[in-house]
């Protein structure tokens, strides 16, 4: 298809994304965990209803370390997509662009959600 | 005075006239989710740490079982929208675009449809 080499300006693949751009990112890849999540939950209302040892069997299950550290990221990834979001919700009303406002604002993003996360456990 | 070109025109291009309702269904659902997160984390904990009969009485109160199901309906709503962006940002072949999309919200709407009766059944035992 290209015949010739010629310079591209700057993309996704070549510069390094700023925190910003990261941010965003993982904004998107938090809710599609989330909504993947969602059917888990489903999963657990009908386990909850076949009654007490299909309950016993699920916790034992939820027990296990790998599962449980998998649990708590889950929850990390909820806390952040939530306080991301508000950030969006902030951007409809039109305040919050400028570049060191941008910076500042993720990184309190980032530390809020695990803050968040800690007070849960 | 129409401008639009034929080939738009024979194409079917133009405005659909419904080009906030995602925007602003998308902000609904989540403002209304803040406070129904903490729900969902509420019902993690249960989850993990109560008896069975406590896990049904906890979801089967009057009023937990109106946030369980605002919960169910205002979440697979808010994950079926934005799941809709994602696919229309990333496939672009037209017909696997549209019909991924039909896919994916009939199968959140199955879920939600069965999230739903399951806690009503739950509140039964209840």
């Amino acid at each position: 298809m290209i015949k010739h080499k010629r310079p591209l300006s700057p993309h996704l693949m070549i510069y390094r994304l700023p925190l910003t751009g990261i941010v965003s990112i993982t904004h998107r890849m938090t809710g599609v965990v989330l909504a993947m999540g969602l059917i888990v939950y489903v999963a657990s209302f009908f386990i909850i209803l076949q009654g007490n040892e299909a309950f016993l069997e699920l916790q034992s299950f939820l027990d296990y370390t790998i599962i449980r550290i998998g649990i708590w990221f889950f929850v990390y990834a909820l806390f952040f997509h939530l306080v991301h979001g508000m950030r969006h919700l902030i951007w409809d009303v039109g305040t919050g662009f400028d570049k060191d406002d941008m910076d500042r604002n993720a990184i309190i993003e980032l530390a809020l959600s695990f803050v968040l996360t800690l007070i849960c456990y | 005075m129409n401008y639009q070109t034929p080939l738009a025109k024979v194409k079917g291009l133009g405005s659909a006239k419904a080009g906030t309702g995602h925007f602003w269904m998308q902000r609904i659902t989540a403002i209304t989710l803040i406070p129904l997160s903490l729900w969902m984390v509420a019902f993690t904990e249960q989850l993990l740490n109560a008896s069975h009969q406590e896990m049904v009485a906890w979801l089967s109160g009057p009023i937990d079982i109106v946030l369980a199901l605002a919960w169910v309906i205002a979440a697979f709503y808010h994950a079926s929208l934005g799941l809709q962006v994602v696919i229309e940002d990333y496939v672009h072949s037209e017909w696997i675009k549209i019909s991924s999309i039909w896919l994916m919200k009939l199968t959140f709407l199955f879920f939600a449809i069965a999230a739903i009766v399951a806690i009503f059944r739950i509140s039964m035992i209840g």
